[in-house]
């Protein structure tokens, strides 16, 4: 079973565009930062929006056809929609929403149908509440155990955690995750957090204000980012402006006031250098690839120290870097004005906009 | 006593508040998903009858419904029905001066409706009625039937425009408050207490179940 999807829409002074393809087995990531378009995405997906121009096929049957004039309503779509605040109906109880997805299926299977979906998803002694008596993992749990209730033939998730508290989190995630396995089919997870995304999914579509790069794996978004989008959103600290540089395997970065040395060599359109805070390190002068720094500001958390750096040479004093390095390493420098910091030719990232 | 303009007025009060129901609710539906502009316009127009003059939404009424202007004529020539001085004639009045009271009170509660609940339940594969009245409707149901009560109220208390467009016959078209009024004119003090007293009590039963559709529900945890 797959879903494959090609679309554009426009929303005002917004435009989407989308393509990717979502198999079965683990969700596929839809990762971007707000106002990127990723509900957006899912609402056109669903049939709630309808889309300028593409095509939705999911196992072969067309959802829409912009050239065909194909357009399904929602309601023939089969796709489960799992909505940010979960949109349970607030006036029904657990067991009345759940039957509220049940209406497909004949009226004699109904009954044992919700009770088995009750148990499945842990809702016995819950059925007569209503959702604003519910916890949020229980709530969820009613929105999903509705969903599956409607048969759907993928699922769409949108934001799933961001309406749970902080240490509710981690166990819903494991249980989602579950469950989107015992579904089996297709499933897309919006998300605006890498973490969550690589622990759940197996590959990760990026969206930038509206657009969408190819789906790829998560090793080829952290290793090697091709877009400043896909190297914000994989926690790519450090961008800036850059050019190729005089010698072949340099990359000249202005505003830094540095030449660096590329281990990757630079392709037409790449127009900013990118490097991980934590692929930054302090280093002796002469090194390849160092540079004198400023230390201008400090902050320490529980396990690592962000510092942040002012290239000596830099035209303007504002252009910083910030270093990730660990306690340990850092214990030798504390107190200092200034250091040497390099970073290796291979982790710096040549990206195009 | 004569229970006639008891009778009368429920009568009156009960047909227009089923028809301002459905015209309210469906129009109030159409409205809230029109243009800023366009509502806006439609807005005013609907809601000047709660605050003109009775009389002169009478006066407006007889403009077109009696029996020499252009719709009052029409009928009597296709029904040979006259429209003014019946009993029914009254829910012309009413009707018009009641309608913004469910309009406003639904189109309020379909605005403040969190639309993804029917979004999700297109996805849910429910269909269209099912979402509007078991869903839209009834999430809306507090806001729209305190609108529908009040409106029954209102159309119980008429007098201005009912007295122009119904007139005042004993046993045909009076109601409690022109029976009041005429009780008055011609010195019947005592009766006319007890009819006001009779308006007062059912009023207050009115408001009071207001009151109670109106008391907001367990706050909705998020």
């Amino acid at each position: 079973m797959k879903l494959e999807a090609a679309i554009r829409k426009r929303y005002g002074a917004f435009q989407l565009n989308v393509s990717f393809t979502a198999g079965s087995g683990a969700p596929l990531a839809l990762l971007g930062a707000s106002g990127a378009g990723k509900s957006a995405a899912l609402r056109c997906l669903a049939g709630i929006d309808r889309p300028d121009w593409g095509r939705i096929t999911l196992d072969g049957r067309t959802l829409f056809d912009s050239e065909r004039r194909i357009d399904l309503p929602p309601q023939k779509r089969k796709t489960g929609y799992l909505f940010q605040q979960y949109a349970l109906f607030p006036h029904m109880t657990v067991a009345q929403n759940i039957a509220a997805g049940l209406r497909r299926l004949p009226a004699a299977r109904r009954r044992a149908r919700a009770a088995e979906l009750t148990a499945l998803f842990h809702l016995e002694g819950t059925e007569t509440l209503f959702p604003h008596q519910l916890s949020g993992g229980q709530q969820q749990r009613t929105a999903l155990a509705r969903i599956l209730a409607s048969e759907p033939e993928v699922i769409l998730l949108d934001e799933p955690l961001s309406a749970l508290d902080g240490y509710l989190r981690g166990q819903i995630e494991m249980e989602l995750s579950e469950i989107l396995e015992r579904f089996g089919g297709p499933s897309i997870w919006v998300t605006h957090d890498l973490g969550e995304a690589c622990r759940n999914c197996a590959q990760v579509c990026v969206l930038d204000g509206g657009r969408s790069s190819p789906p790829t794996a998560f090793r080829t978004l952290l290793e090697n980012p091709r877009t400043v989008g896909a190297a914000k959103i994989s926690g790519c600290g450090n961008l800036t402006p850059a050019r190729p540089g005089e010698r072949p395997g340099d990359m000249e970065a202005p505003a830094w006031g540095l030449v660096l040395r590329c281990a990757r060599p630079w392709r037409e359109g790449a127009a900013v250098l990118g490097v991980r805070e934590d692929r930054i390190r302090p280093a002796a002068p002469g090194e390849e690839n160092a540079f004198p720094c400023h230390i201008r500001r400090m902050a320490e958390d529980y396990g690592a120290v962000t510092v942040l750096l002012a290239p000596e040479n830099a035209p303007d004093a504002g252009s910083v870097l910030r270093m990730k390095t660990s306690r340990e390493a850092w214990a030798k420098y504390s107190g200092r004005q200034r250091l040497y910091a390099a970073i290796r030719p291979e982790d710096i990232f040549l990206l195009e906009e | 006593m004569d229970w006639f303009p008891l009778y009368n007025s429920l009568r009156i009060a009960a047909v227009s508040t089923i028809i301002v129901f459905f015209t309210g609710v469906c129009g109030a539906y159409y409205a809230s998903r029109l243009p800023r502009a366009v509502k806006g316009v439609l807005d005013v127009v609907l809601t000047l009858p709660l605050v003109l003059p009775p009389t002169v939404v009478g006066y407006l009424l007889l403009l077109v419904l009696g029996p020499r202007r252009i719709i009052g004529a029409w009928a009597l020539e296709a029904f040979g029905a006259r429209l003014t001085m019946q009993w029914w004639s009254a829910v012309f009045a009413t009707v018009v001066v009641t309608y913004p009271l469910v309009y406003r009170t639904a189109r309020g509660a379909f605005e403040s409706f969190d639309e993804t609940l029917a979004q999700a339940a297109r996805t849910l594969g429910l269909g269209n009625a099912y979402i509007f009245w078991r869903i839209r409707m009834a999430v809306c149901r507090q806001g729209i039937l305190a609108g529908t009560v009040l409106a029954f109220a209102r159309a119980l208390g008429e007098y201005g425009a009912t007295s122009m467009v119904s007139g005042y016959t004993p046993g045909r078209t009076a109601t409690i408050s022109t029976t009041v009024y005429q009780l008055w004119r011609s010195g019947e003090d005592g009766q006319a207490l007890g009819w006001v007293l009779v308006n007062a009590a059912i009023s207050a039963a009115v408001l009071v179940a207001v009151n109670l559709l109106e008391r907001p529900r367990k706050a909705a945890g998020a």
